[in-house]
């Protein structure tokens, strides 16, 4: 037919009709290529590569115009088997892998899992205070993080490209202190069964206080550039509807479900880690569209800077608490320290193992290695992730490995939503629909 | 009402061993419950210690047997609102004429399961949302279990439902044979099992009957087989790096 400059794109024809493969800004040729048949319907396969479709989601939108008559979800594009790789490691090698999966809150993925053994080991009231502030201190500067992210992703699709970037700014923030603490920006492997991996670094509250006192300026900063901004509005208002009906019956949790006016948080309503110990807001929005998800996260993070500030009271009183349970069966034998050569095993346990007590290389020999056994049974104890109910379904067969870990992910469930969620609408709000969801496709795929 | 026999466990030759091999530690720990009261199900055995498969045992620890039995069946009363949502739920089933749709009843760190038989799931999952004294509006999760030693109850299938009007939470749990895995679909009840249950049949090859199109979602359309269930490798290639070889997952020395 026509001489082609772009290798990969084109046209063919099928049996299911004409194909036009479309790479950039070639969408002339599909006008053109329509025109001759007068065809309104289209087919639009969007994604699994795609700028605005929030990672390798792939759509598969059937158009009449400009008009979504169909909206479907590919996924399974970033299926890496996490499940099945944990049933073939150690409990506690367990939280390596799934920190992976919904990479913009690994804390809630290790939390969830880590609470689900916790329950199956009965040490849930041994875990110590110290671990148990820890813990929440990161989710919610993890929630901070992954709001930020969800707006700023969300504001980048619709092409406000400054809310994308003040929004990297203060993740960057957020990365920092967990790179302070963790030692890792992401995939940390902190929240441990029986607590957490390391005690808090000198210095490290100093820099969460200075990090909420900056946040304290900059977040009005969002509300200043978006919330009554014309465009942002009109961009946002009324899209994605889904009421309060729809999200209980497809299973929709977090930002949807409360911006549909409905006060469900599991820190509130379920609490675990001692989130009842804390003062804050559930917040909620009564438009059930991607403008009041938006209200719901930006709120939110308000709400996760008080129980930041009341964490790290609470952390100053505990200085040289310990973060890991006492039992010595459970508890990982060494903790780390920085050497001369960088982060190891700290010295003072090498040499207790290797030149002190056989018993206790015996003991670090069987621990890390072998691992512990966990009683028979199976536990979910979901948490309240970003995103919305993120829970693990941890069966124990009484061995050191876990015999299956599901993980309910929030995104996955969610995303189910975007059939109801954009079909007759505009294209263009399909974007905004699923911003207003923020999948991570990590997780929805695990 | 279960056709399974108690089992003895894995405790093999204990009258023969030495004392010293008798002391408390070394021998198995009691189901928990009250011993002997229970039906305990052996639903599988763990071998040797370290895991290791087709090679000599270096260990000495291959002979190792240890049977796995799950927490036994819990007698009444459950505790807390368990019995409530028991009672709720006997007096919804009876009514609907499903009176033996609840097999056993199992009561385990705070969490409730009820075992289900399959052919009743769907009738009892719409009571569970509709009831007014159960009103679980939310099916948060659906996940397969899968326990090859298990015979006749290969597949479990585990749904979790949230009540959040009275803030409960119980578990489902439907076990299907291998040979015949299906069970009834519960999208026309809880819209939200759609891709949860096409993960499970992508993951198990459980058939949910009813399901509105039962596709691969996860693996590509033409995968063969479905790989979590127990007797599907983990799989892999040698990755071969600077000179070395490092060999694939399942190939690797395991731990038990």
């Amino acid at each position: 037919m026509t001489t082609q400059e772009d290798l990969y794109a084109g046209t063919s024809e099928t049996t299911e009709g004409r194909v036009f493969t479309v790479t950039g800004q070639d969408w002339d040729q599909i006008a053109e290529g329509l025109a001759e048949d007068a065809e309104e319907r289209v087919v639009v396969n969007m994604g699994p590569q795609h700028p605005s479709t929030h990672g390798v989601l792939r759509l598969i939108l059937e158009l009449e115009g400009e008009t979504v008559t169909e909206a479907r979800c590919g996924i399974g594009y970033l299926h890496t088997g996490i499940e099945k790789n944990m049933e073939y490691r150690s409990w506690v090698q367990g939280v390596t892998f799934c920190t992976r999966m919904d990479y913009l809150s690994p804390f809630f993925n290790e939390a969830t899992y880590v609470l689900g053994v916790e329950r199956l080991l009965d040490i849930e009231a041994d875990v110590p205070e110290k671990a148990q502030v820890m813990r929440v201190l990161l989710m919610e500067l993890n929630r901070i993080s992954s709001h930020l992210v969800a707006i700023a992703t969300g504001g980048m699709e619709i092409g406000a490209l400054t809310v994308m970037t003040i929004g990297f700014r203060e993740r960057e923030l957020v990365l920092d202190l967990f790179e302070l603490i963790t030692g890792l920006r992401m995939n940390h492997a902190f929240i441990r069964p029986g607590g957490v991996a390391q005690d808090l670094p000198a210095g490290a509250l100093d820099e969460i206080a200075s990090f909420v006192a900056l946040m304290k300026k900059r977040l009005p900063e969002y509300a200043a550039l978006c919330n009554a901004n014309p465009i942002f509005k009109a961009r946002l208002e009324g899209v994605g509807h889904l009421d309060l009906e729809g999200c209980l019956a497809l299973g929709l949790t977090g930002p949807p479900l409360r911006a549909s006016g409905y006060p469900w948080d599991l820190r509130k309503t379920q609490p675990y880690s001692g989130y009842e110990d804390y003062d804050f807001d559930v917040q909620t929005w009564d438009t059930a569209d991607a403008y009041g998800r938006f209200r719901v996260r930006l709120a939110e993070m308000w709400e996760s800077l008080k129980i930041v500030e009341q964490a790290a009271a609470r952390l100053a009183g505990l200085e040289g608490a310990p973060v890991m349970v006492a039992d010595r069966k459970i508890a990982w034998p060494s903790q780390l320290a920085i050497g001369s050569d960088g982060m190891g095993n700290s010295l003072d346990h090498i040499r207790h193992i290797m030149g002190e007590s056989m018993e206790a290389l015996i003991h670090h020999f069987k621990l890390v290695t072998e691992g512990f056994r966990v009683p028979e049974g199976q536990a979910y104890v979901p948490v309240e992730s970003p995103r919305g109910e993120l829970g693990a379904h941890v069966v124990s067969d009484g061995g050191t490995r876990p015999f299956r870990a599901h993980f309910r992910d929030p995104s996955f469930t969610n995303l189910q939503a975007t059939s109801v969620m954009s079909e007759g609408g505009m294209v263009a709000d399909v974007i905004v629909a699923i911003a207003s969801i923020d999948p991570v496709m990590g997780g929805v795929d695990r | 009402m279960s056709p399974d026999e108690p089992t003895q466990g894995g405790a093999r030759g204990t009258v023969d061993q030495a004392a010293t091999d008798q002391s408390p530690e070394n021998l198995p720990a009691p189901p928990e419950g009250q011993p002997g009261s229970q039906t305990v199900r052996q639903v599988g055995e763990r071998r040797g210690m370290f895991g290791v498969k087709g090679s000599g045992d270096t260990s000495g620890y291959g002979g190792l047997r240890a049977a796995v039995r799950h927490p036994a069946a819990t007698a009444r009363p459950y505790g807390g609102w368990f019995d409530e949502v028991a009672d709720a739920l006997e007096v919804a089933a009876r009514d609907a004429g499903v009176e033996r749709a609840v097999e056993s009843v199992v009561v385990h760190r705070g969490e409730i399961t009820f075992h289900v038989r399959a052919d009743d799931l769907l009738v009892l999952a719409r009571l569970l949302r509709d009831e007014p004294r159960l009103r679980f509006e939310l099916l948060s999760s659906v996940s397969g279990v899968h326990y090859p030693a298990d015979t006749g109850h290969e597949l479990h299938v585990v749904h979790h439902l949230l009540s959040m009007t009275h803030n409960r939470r119980i578990r489902l749990e439907v076990a299907v044979p291998d040979t015949d895995p299906r069970l009834p679909s519960l999208v026309p009840v809880y819209p939200t099992a759609d891709w949860h249950e096409r993960e499970t049949w992508d993951m198990f090859g459980v058939l949910f009957e009813g399901h509105p199109s039962l596709t691969r979602i996860l693996m590509p359309d033409d995968w063969p087989g479905h790989p979590q269930r127990k007797d599907y490798p983990l799989g892999g290639i040698p990755v071969e790096y600077k000179g070395g070889t490092v060999p694939p997952p399942d190939q690797r020395r395991s731990y038990s």
